[in-house]
């Protein structure tokens, strides 16, 4: 049957176990306690950036799998991505762990297209147990993106934060007593002639939106359904818009809705609008959304991770930001 | 004498303005912001304007990027005065050679010493 | 929705940003590196054997000097988020790009990583410093052979 983007699980994959670790500033997160891991180091004692950046997703890694009691041998796939050019944080990493690896880049979306390919995976009865995560890493994304750390450009009050920090999940077949994956939906690249590098969260707000209504509609599904509908790094500028563009759509009730950039720091002015980064929906979404499942606090969500696609190559050379958003929806019996 | 502390002040805030200006309402990056500044400042001098302003302002016109424009100008003018055309290419440095230096010799050295720290 | 309506959406909703405040706060900050300059002028003045002209140079030196330790421990990063152009306009700002491009691209080796990307930021302001000093010497040499203006 022809979907359209639109996924189902009706084995109903299980996540058994999540790993995050985050860097030093991440302590003032407001989601901090849920963390298995904080370094106090910024680059994790390591010499480099992006070796820290390693780091911070293969301690993640690990620490999922040692919460099951198994090693990387015993893992099937290894599914995951970071922002850094060509990906060699997660690479690096990959050959370390040696589990067999797909890379995975949907920018800050990453942590659910991870997630919805380990899926997957596991569907197809191909994987026993996957690894899916994603990582970012503030200042090795920065000097890419835009300028070196310590140069002192103005930032206003839409810009982001690209949080230090990693989350991974470990999804095997269903098992009871964890949250499971039932369905989702794959984003399409949408781009609103958006320019703005400081002003992500508007570039992303349409692509958001667009998901959450093909996964509304395609599933037969009403945002009322869910306990918590919380899209990825949006931060305050970006979800104002999102709630305007959903509204639209005919949803008024905004109560269940939350952003994990948006509340990653709390409401610390020195942060802007918020975190950003594909660690941060990662960060998140495995900590306390996950734990929250796991209480059965949360019995039903949809998680919609949002992504910028660009480069500065791409900004430079005058190109619009497209962006992309991917959902999963995540159930406990 | 003493009002000089003062015109240093005015003048080299308002140079500063302006940028803020080009940054908030032209919405340009920094770097566009810093260009425009220094093609300001030579095209300043080439009209002999930005001498009388560092008499009239000191350091409130030579420390705003401005001035690094002036003084390539500002070079190039006084060896083309000597030479002719030929100068126009050889003076150009003669005067900001300072500012570059430092900033070569500074910017290795930190490079020795420290390391970025992504505080906020 | 068209992009033109939600580009106006997004005009709506994104903040814009505080003008007034940002200008004075770039007046105060740029005129205060200025000030200070100008106290390091009269320093070089008093002590060493320069003029009110002769004593920008060393000046500059000392700003940039300055800005490369304001730099190194992350403080000029602030200054800059506080002052906006007050920071990036003056000679430190010129320092702080070089010296923050430099010590962040030290992890690739300091023939590849600092001696290539040391002036990634403040390059353009050179080249087109330079360019434009050329244009200007030019048309000045030119008009004053013409006998046009005079020097």
């Amino acid at each position: 049957m022809v979907m359209k983007g639109l996924l189902k699980f009706p084995s109903t994959p299980s996540i058994v176990a999540t790993g995050v670790t985050a860097g030093p500033l991440e302590k003032k997160s407001a989601f901090q306690a849920g963390f298995d891991k904080m370094y106090d180091d910024e680059r994790c004692n390591l010499k480099t950036n992006e070796q820290g950046h390693s780091k911070l997703m293969e301690d993640a890694c690990m620490i999922a799998l040692s919460k099951v009691d198994k090693i990387p041998a015993d893992a099937d796939f290894l599914v995951t991505g970071d922002l850094v050019n060509q990906m060699t944080p997660s690479s690096f990493f990959a050959t370390t762990v040696g589990i067999p690896y797909l890379g995975m880049f949907s920018a800050c979306a990453t942590s659910v297209s991870s997630l919805l390919t380990a899926a997957l995976l596991t569907e197809a009865g191909m994987s026993k147990l996957a690894i899916a995560g994603s990582s970012s890493h503030h200042n090795s994304i920065e000097r890419q993106f835009r300028y070196p750390i310590e140069y002192g450009a103005q930032k206003g009050a839409a810009a982001q934060w690209t949080v230090t920090a990693a989350g991974a999940a470990a999804v095997v077949p269903f098992q009871k007593g964890f949250p499971s994956i039932e369905r989702g939906t794959v984003g399409r690249a949408i781009d609103m002639g958006m320019t703005d590098p400081l002003n992500m969260g508007a570039a992303m707000a349409p692509a958001a939106a667009d998901t959450l209504k093909r996964h509304l509609e395609g599933h037969g599904a009403s945002a009322s359904d869910y306990d918590l509908i919380m899209t990825g790094d949006l931060a305050t500028v970006g979800f104002s818009i999102f709630k305007e563009l959903v509204k639209n759509q005919g949803i008024t009730e905004f109560d269940n809705f939350s952003d994990a950039g948006m509340e990653f720091y709390g409401n610390n002015p020195d942060f802007k609008a918020g975190a950003s980064g594909a660690g941060c929906s990662a960060a998140v979404y495995f900590s306390e959304v996950y734990q929250k499942m796991k209480d059965k606090e949360y019995k039903k969500v949809l998680l919609i991770a949002t992504g910028a696609l660009l480069s500065p190559l791409s900004f430079q050379q005058g190109e619009t930001i497209p962006c992309i958003a991917h959902a999963v929806e995540l159930t406990m019996k | 004498m003493f009002s000089i502390y003062i015109t240093s002040f005015i003048v080299g805030g308002l140079i500063c303005v302006i940028g803020q200006l080009l940054f908030d309402v032209a919405k340009l990056t920094p770097a566009h912001t810093l260009c425009i500044l220094v093609v300001t400042g030579s095209v300043l001098d080439g009209l002999g304007l930005y001498e009388p302003l560092i008499d009239f302002a000191g350091t409130g016109a030579t420390i705003p990027i401005t001035s690094f424009g002036n003084a390539l100008t500002h070079g190039a003018l006084a060896e083309a005065e000597k030479h002719g055309l030929i100068g126009v290419l050889t003076g150009m440095f003669e005067v900001t050679s300072s500012g570059i230096s430092a900033a070569i010799l500074f910017g290795f050295i930190a490079s020795f010493i420290f390391k970025p720290k992504g505080s906020v | 929705m068209d992009k033109e309506k939600y580009a106006k959406l997004e005009q709506k909703i994104s903040p814009k940003p505080p003008l007034l405040k940002n200008v004075i706060k770039a007046f105060l900050v740029g005129g205060t590196i200025c000030l200070i300059a100008q106290f390091i002028a009269l320093f070089y003045m008093t002590f060493f054997n320069f003029t009110e002209r002769t004593a920008s140079n060393p000046t500059v030196a000392t700003m940039i000097f300055i800005s490369m330790l304001l730099t190194g421990f992350g403080v000029y990063k602030k200054i800059g988020q506080v002052g906006g152009a007050g920071g990036a306009v003056p000679i430190t700002g010129f320092g702080n790009a070089v010296v923050s491009a430099a010590i962040e691209h030290k992890s690739e080796g300091f023939v590849l990583g600092v001696g290539s990307n040391i002036f990634k930021l403040a390059g353009s302001v050179i080249v087109f410093g330079v360019f434009s000093a050329f244009l200007v010497a030019l048309v000045k040499t030119i008009l004053v052979k013409m006998g046009v203006v005079s020097w």
